[in-house]
């Protein structure tokens, strides 16, 4: 797995004899993964066309990747929606707080159990790695956040989630790369175990904290379920992926509401209002990915072999 | 230096309060990490004596009545929770096994690109779909899968149906629908750490099987695969226990009253009964099941591995 750090797309190709069976081979295979783009992007295409589309003229179908009748009236519909706006603050809030949060306590963590001379180092990992596989289950979690008071709060999306085994796990087998020779000479120099963290090991984990930081980040970003089932009935904490799976259980059930009537008002439907909000929220991380794509890579490779 | 550098690497054998004393900071820190730990990850382990208790609020766990296995037998004597059970294993199994051949197959396929920006550009967008959250995810199904969307329309074309069905409302799809989605979103995804297995296999194996005259086919089965079966294995191992965990976020949001009877699963059930009906105790039961067959199942597949002389987890 050396060669894992570096970007996996750089090698050399297999080269091969062209014979007739390669060159169809070739064909069917680029075919293969022109198809398998347009089923990947299509879908996402779909939705931002039928966002900018005007929601009447959308009900009548045959919109593909580019919308037909061009209307800003779905988002300005979005960015009046109160919770909507809600959600969007406590979610950027929960993104931010929660990764700095989760990435400072991970590693800390790592670094620790990544001591070559920490006495229980091994104990520690034990520890951690068993709550990979045994956890207390729906019920008794919820009932120990309430009687923790972390339901009906902000702090139940950053405090309970903030250590993960498997970060830890992947950011340890990264420290542990690095040579002890770092560690000793600095004591030597008089630095205690924490100025060793800060100084020594931490500016050469940027990588990796970036590569946690992210799936931190992400998980953040895109869960909901906490929010519905801890946060139910505090809609100031709401977030906004929760905004938009109440967005979608309402056009589901096709209720008409005074909410639908008003909407008619704006020539906007509930599906191309859903496919602004939908818009909106994935905007920030498909913005991001392409960019942060050599960190996750590679993380992704070290957290999944070594464990 | 080099005395010192020793010092490191022999192992502290004895306790050594001296030791102890100088790793100060780190054992308070560790300290620390424990308290965490046992709050958030050990104490609700604590909760599953709800499951062999006639639990109440008003009474919490020290002062309500333990009935023994009673909550357990009520909980198989429901139908309903047998079908969950059957629902869950169904679509765990669905899920794992289309998720794996289409990352494998991917992973082979991409690598067969010499393109190098085409290659590149395929797999960025690959990734895609695995950082969209759930609801995103069927929210777009739910698009692409009604009256109007494009796979009715297709399908209307193609000359398949005769009038667009409704995919959500009959529950011999159900199933198909979710494992599609999982593969739509995870594919790209999961095919990164293949892509890296295959790239570290020495390439003299392709020289060398050049020169026996393999043609493409035979270094896919011959060298590639084999070389990528140990990551195959470790991944299938550390999935194997998550099968019973596949089945909430898709299922919960996918599913409506139509294809109940087959859209419902473990996690589903524990909220309902645990969460909205309040029934604290049989919620736990349900939830005590799920991690003891889901420990079952990482136990059983280590050992297959074990015997069989492919890695193991532990």
């Amino acid at each position: 797995m050396k060669k894992s750090s570096k970007d996996d797309i750089n090698i050399k190709p297999p080269k091969y004899k062209t014979s007739v069976g390669s060159k169809i081979f070739t064909v069917c295979n680029v075919i293969f993964m022109i198809l398998f783009v347009t089923v990947t992007l299509y879908p996402v295409l779909n939705t931002l066309a039928i966002s900018f589309n005007d929601g009447v003229d959308a009900l009548r179908g045959g919109i593909y990747i580019w919308p037909r009748k061009w209307s800003l009236q779905n988002y300005i519909t979005v960015l009046q929606k109160d919770n909507l706006l809600t959600g969007a603050y406590i979610s950027v809030a929960r993104t931010v707080l929660g990764t700095v949060l989760a990435l400072a306590a991970n590693a800390l963590l790592a670094f620790i159990v990544s001591r070559k001379r920490f006495l229980f180092k091994n104990q520690l990992s034990l520890f951690w790695v068993i709550t990979m596989y045994v956890n207390g289950g729906m019920i008794p979690v919820f009932l120990l956040y309430k009687n923790l008071h972390l339901t009906n709060s902000f702090w139940v999306y950053v405090i309970p989630g903030m250590v993960s085994a498997f970060n830890m796990l992947v950011m340890r087998t990264y420290m542990q790369g690095i040579p002890d020779s770092l560690e000793e000479s600095a004591q030597l120099d008089g630095a205690g175990y924490m100025t060793i963290f800060a100084r020594i090991i931490s500016p050469l984990c940027k990588p990796v904290y970036a590569t946690v930081a992210l799936f931190i980040a992400v998980g953040q970003w895109n869960s909901w379920f906490d929010a519905m089932l801890y946060n139910r009935m505090s809609s100031q904490y709401t977030t906004l992926q929760y905004e938009l799976m109440k967005l979608l259980s309402s056009v589901t059930n096709q209720s008409a509401s005074a909410e639908t009537m008003k909407n008619v008002a704006n020539a906007v439907t509930p599906t191309s209002v859903r496919a602004a909000a939908t818009i909106i929220t994935m905007l920030p991380i498909v913005c991001l990915y392409p960019f942060l794509q050599r960190y996750f890579v590679a993380g992704l490779t070290i957290g999944g072999v070594k464990e | 230096m080099a005395s010192k550098a020793e010092k490191v690497k022999s192992p502290v054998k004895k306790f050594d309060w001296k030791e102890f004393k100088r790793q100060k900071v780190l054992m308070i820190w560790a300290a620390l990490f424990v308290i965490y730990g046992i709050i958030f990850c050990y104490l609700p382990l604590a909760g599953w004596v709800m499951g062999f208790q006639n639990y109440t609020p008003k009474n919490g766990l020290l002062h309500s009545e333990f009935i023994g296995l009673d909550k357990f037998r009520q909980l198989f004597s429901d139908t309903t929770f047998l079908r969950v059970i059957r629902n869950t294993l169904a679509m765990g199994v669905m899920n794992l096994v289309f998720t794996f051949v289409a990352a494998i197959g991917f992973a082979i396929l991409l690598n067969e690109i010499v393109s190098k920006g085409g290659k590149k550009t395929v797999q960025t967008i690959s990734y895609l779909p695995h950082f969209l959250s759930w609801i995103v995810v069927t929210g777009i199904l739910h698009d692409i899968l009604s009256g109007t969307g494009i796979v009715n329309e297709l399908l209307l074309k193609a000359g398949i149906l005769s009038q667009p069905l409704n995919f959500f409302a009959h529950p011999k799809y159900f199933w198909w629908i979710v494992a599609a989605a999982n593969v739509w979103k995870e594919t790209g995804w999961n095919a990164i750490i293949y892509l890296s297995a295959i790239t570290s296999i020495d390439p003299c194996l392709y020289e060398a099987a050049s020169i026996d005259g393999a043609g493409r086919w035979a270094k896919i089965r011959n060298i590639i695969l084999p070389g990528i079966k140990p990551t195959i294995m470790i991944l299938l191992l550390m999935n194997v226990g998550n099968v019973l965990n596949a089945g909430f976020e898709v299922q919960y949001l996918l599913g409506n009253g139509l294809v109940q009877s087959v859209s419902q699963t473990i996690d589903i059930y524990v909220l309902k009964w645990g969460i909205s009906q309040n029934d604290f105790a049989i919620g736990t039961a349900a939830g005590i099941f799920k991690s003891f067959v889901s420990i079952i199942l990482i136990v059983i597949a280590n050992q297959i591995a074990k015997r069989s002389g492919e890695e193991s987890l532990f």
